[in-house]
């Protein structure tokens, strides 16, 4: 009888926890930032799973661990023995199949949803892994009858880290710009290079994240599915100043990505500061300073558009920005 | 395993005079000496001291952290700081004082009266003092230390100030001989728990700690050559024109990774293992129950040991790996989920039904396995590889494995310190001091660690030196936590100087804890054992009053036992 009630309390206690686990899965998806691309959906559904399956282990044995404590104390001084029994062949089977299927579980999971992304998102080392500079995807240059609008065409965006600033090329229309632009519902497809050393194209929005190999042409792709101002930070440490190696990205609707593209072919390239080469020239002040060697950081680059968020952020016209930085 | 017959026989008179030998000779733990529990108390303290340095590094970072802006220190020495930081944690403070935990204990435990190969033991420690302050030398430096993080990927490691005296190279320098150290400890280690075993001792009667120590040693001599070959080809790049990991000379900089990981992941389990070992230690002395699922838990090491050495490229999902890899990486690395839990469950059954005592080893125990639990399903997340190409590289990574190293390893290796310290020193601690200890300790680690958590999620990059002020408020908390964990110290050091010096003398066996090391005094005779035992039971045999694990030379402990 007593047996019995044991394990109805059990199984309440198991259902509980489960109940309990499941609700703060679905708390999961609003620690996340805001989900801006197709693959962010994704891997916050994955994430949300993966806190469940977490919450009924971590509370499974910390229920049973705090129970053990409240129920089984000895008095000090106590040093009776507890029970001489060494272990129970069905309980380690079971405690050793079960991580077996959950591991399963979450691995056959995390499959289904890189597939899920596989079709949607990123998937690197899509296209030929040399492109020289400039090339276009095949399928851009196909003959078509239906020819979206030529702003529309999937095409490739050029993207360049070198230490510490970023740099995007249009090569359809030729444009050069230091914040990344792109169309809402369209996939991205970029071409990541580096100049000298490692770094990481990250967007905490679209969720992904890929590291830029120098002298290797990376195909990065996704689908930008929201509309708004995001940051592009360096993911993978670069040295002295990667902490400020960011850029605006930009998604578009179709008609403000056409406009923009008007807008920035219309203009003359012309050479823009960065904040690293800023800090560099003028030293916020600090309690401690050392002069320590670095390497330079790029002093200017040549864009047709230049981002307006740029340390003199006050600025309204991005030439004059960019006069001032000229020196 | 407890031997009865011979447990007690060296008697109170005994363990005075070694208690009065060993107030002379103090000075032995600063000479180079042979005898393994000399060495086990230099390695712990050599390692606590460096822990102190990278400890003061870390609240540095964490004082910069405290506002978005980089106002503390400019970036360089930030980046030396972190640089610093973790090279000094991993090859300065876990590695050596697990070693020393190891080299105190092993022999103790398996009945041997020392090491395998004494001079060779001496040798292994005295390389690490003088590999520590050529590290730590660097901040001297016109340019200062090593500022590409301590997995020094090329081709950042190698923008390096003219001149050949660079901090780059003092660390590459430093770090190859700290691994040198290493694998002749382990040659060291296997070979004495392998030849050395008293009689009786067959390897499913060794403690789980001895298990732990022989799996994470192997994985020392198995992979440890890749970190110490890829340093060597790293540093031939630096020094004299190479190109191996020069893209732009036809190198290739992801072979590094390749080598860099595929010793540093099994060195994680190299770090975890022992502390494995101390939680399978202290649960069921404090439990009086035997180890739930003993030879489960011993198998358990050893696969993790296999697992862990298919795993390193997770540490890669996001650097261009191809599909297939990425797959097969994400496969292993959630397998390896299957033998920890083993272990957890099990050290959670031996706690089930048992008659507890929250003694300062058992709270840093058990805090130990909770705080280990979010280390572990953390890991397990990052395992499932897409949600991986979110948070490489941010502070989830970070908060991650500070679980791992901070609130699960140097949790247990101050666990296994309050445990064995009346062995060691043959005085007892002050249980007060110690819970308080524990307290600050377990607050300060929950405090640092968890909001990194968050803001990880939320998308700040790991070794930033500004941040977005969307992320101050989760960073304030945890440079705060960070400043309590600093300030954790002082009890324990308090407390462990103050009762060396002044403690009441220890019992052979405070814990009634079976164990061939509680069998001799406190602290042990130079030869470890009046005469070699022999061991006719399976470990822990608590539980069973006939084999009673009392010390019988405290009689006052007798009394109290019952029957």
């Amino acid at each position: 009888m007593l047996r019995i009630l044991e394990y109805i309390l059990l199984t309440i206690g198991v259902a509980i926890i489960v109940a309990i686990s499941y609700w703060i899965g679905q708390q999961a998806y609003s620690w996340m930032p805001v989900a801006a691309s197709t693959d962010a959906k994704q891997i916050d559904d994955l994430f949300s799973f993966l806190v469940w399956m977490s919450g009924i282990i971590f509370l499974g044995v910390v229920g049973m661990i705090g129970y053990s404590i409240l129920t089984c104390r000895a008095p000090k001084g106590d040093y009776r023995e507890g029970h001489p029994m060494r272990g129970n062949w069905k309980i380690e089977a079971a405690w050793t199949i079960t991580p077996v299927l959950l591991v399963l579980w979450i691995v056959g999971y995390s499959f289904y949803i890189y597939e899920k992304m596989e079709v949607a998102g990123p998937t690197q080392l899509l296209g030929d892994l040399n492109v020289p500079l400039g090339a276009e995807p095949a399928y851009a240059q196909a003959p078509s009858h239906n020819t979206p609008a030529p702003e529309l065409i999937p095409q490739t965006i050029e993207v360049t880290a070198k230490q510490w600033v970023w740099a995007f090329r249009y090569p359809q229309q030729n444009i050069t710009s230091n914040e990344l632009h792109l169309p809402v519902n369209r996939r991205a497809h970029l071409v990541l290079r580096s100049q000298d050393v490692l770094h990481g194209f990250y967007v905490p929005e679209f969720r992904i994240k890929q590291d830029i190999i120098p002298n290797r042409a990376i195909d990065f792709q996704f689908i930008p599915n929201r509309v708004g101002k995001y940051r592009l930070q360096d993911s993978q440490f670069s040295g002295a100043y990667f902490a400020v190696m960011q850029a605006d990205v930009y998604v578009d609707t179709p008609e403000a990505y056409a406009q923009w593209l008007t807008h920035a072919v219309s203009q003359k390239p012309i050479p823009v500061s960065n904040q690293a080469a800023a800090e560099h020239e003028q030293p916020p002040k600090r309690l401690f300073k050392t002069n320590w060697y670095t390497v330079l950081p790029a002093q200017s680059t040549d864009v047709n558009y230049a981002s307006r968020t740029l340390p003199q952020a006050s600025v309204e016209n991005p030439m004059i920005v960019s006069e001032e930085s000229k020196e | 395993m407890t031997n009865n017959s011979t447990q007690g026989l060296g008697g109170r008179s005994e363990s005075e005079a070694s208690y009065n030998q060993s107030q002379q000779d103090w000075w032995r733990y600063f000479t180079f000496n042979k005898d393994h529990k000399v060495i086990g108390v230099q390695y712990l303290t050599t390692a606590f001291a460096f822990f102190l340095i990278g400890g003061v590094l870390a609240m540095l970072i964490r004082a910069e952290l405290i506002t978005p802006a980089s106002d503390l220190f400019d970036r360089p020495l930030y980046n030396a700081l972190f640089t610093l930081h973790g090279t000094i944690m991993i090859f300065l403070w876990i590695i050596p004082s697990t070693v020393g935990m190891s080299n105190f204990l092993v022999p103790l435990m398996i009945g041997a009266d020392d090491m395998a190969f004494p001079l060779l033991n001496a040798i292994s420690f005295w390389m690490v003092p003088p590999a520590g302050l050529l590290l730590i030398s660097s901040f001297l430096l016109p340019n200062g230390p090593a500022q590409a993080g301590w997995w020094s990927y090329p081709p950042l490691s190698l923008q390096v100030p003219p001149g050949v005296i660079n901090g780059q190279f003092l660390w590459i320098l430093s770090v190859l001989i700290l691994g040198v150290s290493s694998i002749l400890g382990a040659v060291n280690f296997v070979t004495t728990i392998v030849r050395m075993r008293a009689p009786g001792m067959t390897f499913f009667r060794m403690p789980i700690f001895v298990w732990t120590v022989l799996s994470a040693q192997l994985l020392q001599l198995f992979f440890l050559p890749s970190l110490t070959g890829g340093l060597l080809l790293l540093l031939a790049d630096l020094t004299i024109g190479t190109n191996f990991f020069k893209p732009f000379e036809g190198g290739s900089p992801v072979l590094y990774q390749h080598m860099f990981w595929f010793y540093s992941h099994p060195t994680v389990y190299v770090w975890v293992l022992p502390a494995f070992g101390i939680f399978s230690e202290i649960i069921p002395a404090f439990s009086r129950n035997p180890l739930f699922g003993y030879r489960s838990v011993a198998v358990a090491s050893i696969g993790l040991a296999v697992v862990s050495a298919t795993v390193w490229a997770h540490h890669m999902f996001a650097s261009g790996t191809p599909k297939w890899v990425r797959i097969l990486f994400m496969f292993t690395s959630e397998v390896a989920a299957i033998p920890t839990g083993v272990k957890v469950f099990a050290w959670t059954a031996t706690v089930w039904k048992s008659r507890l005592h929250l003694d300062t080893p058992m709270l840093f125990a058990l805090g130990g396995v909770v705080m280990f639990m979010i280390g572990g399903i953390t890991g397990v997340m990052q395992g499932a590889m897409p949600f991986d190409l979110h948070v490489n590289n941010t502070h989830f990574i970070v908060a991650h494995f500070h679980y791992i190293v901070y609130n699960t390893i140097t949790v247990a290796i101050y666990g296994g310190l309050y445990f064995w310290y009346p062995k060691v020193t043959g005085r007892m601690y002050n249980e007060g001091w110690g819970k308080l200890h524990f307290w600050l300790t377990f607050i300060g680690a929950n405090l640092t660690f968890f909001p990194i958590f968050i803001v990880g999620l939320q998308g700040m990059v790991r070794r930033v030196s500004s941040y977005d002020p969307q992320y101050q408020g989760w960073n304030i908390i945890a440079s705060l936590g960070a400043f309590l964990l600093g300030v954790s110290v002082l009890p324990f050091l308090a407390n462990f100087i103050g009762s060396w010096l002044y403690g009441p003398q220890a019992p052979n066996n405070p814990w009634h804890a079976t164990g061939l090391e509680w069998t001799t005094t406190s602290p042990p005779p130079r030869e470890n054992f009046e005469q070699t035992p022999t061991v006719t039971l399976a470990p822990y045999s608590y539980g069973q009053p006939d084999y009673s694990t009392v010390d019988s030379s405290d009689r006052e402990a007798i009394e109290r036992h019952g029957k």
